[in-house]
C-alpha cells in the first residue's frame, strides 16, 4: 500500500487521504467526490478544484 | 542535463517521465506554461539552462505557440514545433502521409453542408466525420445515413468555432474490432499495443482494451514512414489491419503512455528518457551529462 497524506477537498472541506508522493500540478481524484483536484501546493500540501476538459486538450 | 518540462497538468505519463529523469540524477525544470510570459526576442527565465525541453502541454493551443517560441529562442525542444504543427491538424496530418506514399484512409474537406453532403454521398454509408482538431475520440462521428449526415452537419455548423465548419470527411476503415498504436521516436518503434472495443471507436481513452502487440516489418515500414512524414519525434502512430495490409489514420504528437507500460514488459518510461538523452546529446554535441 503506498504511503499517503491528508489534505483538504476544496469542494467539501473534508480531510482527505491522497498519495504521499504528490507534486505541484497533478491531479489527484477526491475520494469522497470523484471531482478531480489539482496540487498547486506541497508545502503545505493545498488542493484546487481543477481546470475543466478544454476542447483543444488531448494528445 | 537539465531538462525542462512544459505541462500544464501532471499526468500520470508526465510523472512516469519525472521520476525516471531524477532517478538517472537529470535535474528538472518544470515549467507550468499556465504561469509563463512569452516574449517574441527573450525567452522566459525558467528555460535558462536547459539542454532541452520537453513539451507535455495537455492543450494542443499552447503546445503549437511554446514550441514556435522555443524554435525562436533557439532552445531545442521534443517534439518540434512542425512536428507539433502537422500532427494537431487532421488535414495536415492526412496530407504529410498522402504526399509520403504513407496507406492512410480517403479523406475529403469540404467548407458548407451541401459541399460536405456531396462528399458523404460519393463515400457512401457509413463513413466519419472528424473535428480537424481535437483528440481521444471526441466529436467523432460514424455517419450511418443520409438523414444522420444532415443532422450532423447542421450541428456542427452551429456549433460556434470556425473549425467545425472545416467539414472533414472520412472514409470508413472495417478494422477486425481494435487498432494498433506504435509508440516510436524518431521512426524507431518502442513498443506497440492493440486497442480492443466492440465500439467503433477504440480509443483507449475511449475504454478500448490494450494488449501488447508484435510488429511485424511492414508496421515497422510503415511507422518509419509516417514518422518521417510528419517530422519525427516522440509519436504515437496509430495504424489500422485492413485485411492485406494497414493503413496509418493519424500520428499523435503529446502521445500518452501509461496504458501502453502496463500493457507491456518493457520500461516505456525508460526507452522515452534514452531517446531524450539522445536528443540532448545531439543538441548540445556533448554526452547527456548527469
Amino acid at each position: 500500500m503506498a504511503e499517503t497524506i491528508t489534505a483538504e477537498d476544496p469542494l467539501t472541506g473534508e480531510e482527505i487521504e491522497i498519495p504521499a508522493d504528490v507534486e505541484v500540478g497533478e491531479i489527484v481524484d477526491s475520494p469522497a467526490t470523484g471531482a478531480e483536484l489539482e496540487v498547486v501546493s506541497v508545502d503545505p500540501i493545498t488542493l484546487e478544484e481543477a481546470p475543466e476538459l478544454e476542447e483543444d486538450w488531448g494528445e | 542535463m537539465k531538462v525542462g518540462l512544459l505541462y500544464s497538468r501532471i499526468r500520470k505519463d508526465e510523472k512516469l517521465l519525472l521520476t525516471e529523469l531524477r532517478d538517472r540524477g537529470h535535474e528538472v525544470e518544470k515549467i507550468d506554461v499556465r504561469k509563463e510570459q512569452f516574449n517574441i526576442a527573450e525567452p522566459p527565465e525558467s528555460f535558462e539552462g536547459c539542454d532541452i525541453v520537453v513539451d507535455r502541454c495537455l492543450s494542443t493551443s499552447r503546445s503549437l505557440y511554446t514550441t514556435q517560441f522555443l524554435d525562436a529562442y533557439g532552445i531545442p525542444v521534443v517534439n518540434s514545433a512542425h512536428t507539433a504543427d502537422v500532427c494537431a491538424d487532421k488535414v495536415k496530418n492526412s496530407l504529410a502521409l498522402e504526399r509520403a506514399g504513407v496507406p492512410t484512409p480517403n479523406t475529403e474537406v469540404a467548407f458548407t453542408v451541401e459541399s460536405a453532403m456531396e462528399t458523404i454521398e460519393k463515400f457512401g454509408y457509413p463513413c466519419v466525420l472528424k473535428p480537424v482538431v481535437g483528440s481521444w475520440g471526441r466529436l467523432m462521428a460514424k455517419v450511418d445515413s443520409p438523414s444522420a449526415a444532415e443532422a450532423i452537419l447542421e450541428h456542427k455548423a452551429t456549433l460556434g468555432h470556425y473549425q467545425h465548419k472545416v467539414f472533414y470527411v472520412q472514409e470508413f476503415v472495417e478494422k477486425p474490432g481494435r487498432d494498433i498504436r506504435v509508440l516510436a521516436a524518431d521512426g524507431e518503434p518502442i513498443a506497440a499495443e492493440t486497442r480492443s472495443s466492440d465500439h467503433w471507436l477504440t480509443n483507449a481513452a475511449k475504454g478500448g482494451e490494450v494488449a501488447e502487440f508484435e510488429l511485424d516489418d511492414r508496421a515497422k515500414e510503415l511507422v518509419a514512414a509516417a514518422s518521417d512524414a510528419v517530422g519525427g519525434g516522440l509519436l504515437g502512430i496509430d495504424l489500422m489491419e485492413t485485411g492485406s495490409d494497414y493503413t496509418v489514420h493519424e500520428v499523435n504528437h503529446n502521445v500518452e503512455f501509461k496504458a501502453l507500460n502496463e500493457a507491456v514488459d518493457l520500461d516505456v518510461p525508460g526507452a522515452v528518457v534514452d531517446w531524450l538523452e539522445s536528443k540532448a546529446e545531439q543538441a548540445t554535441g556533448t554526452e547527456a551529462a548527469v
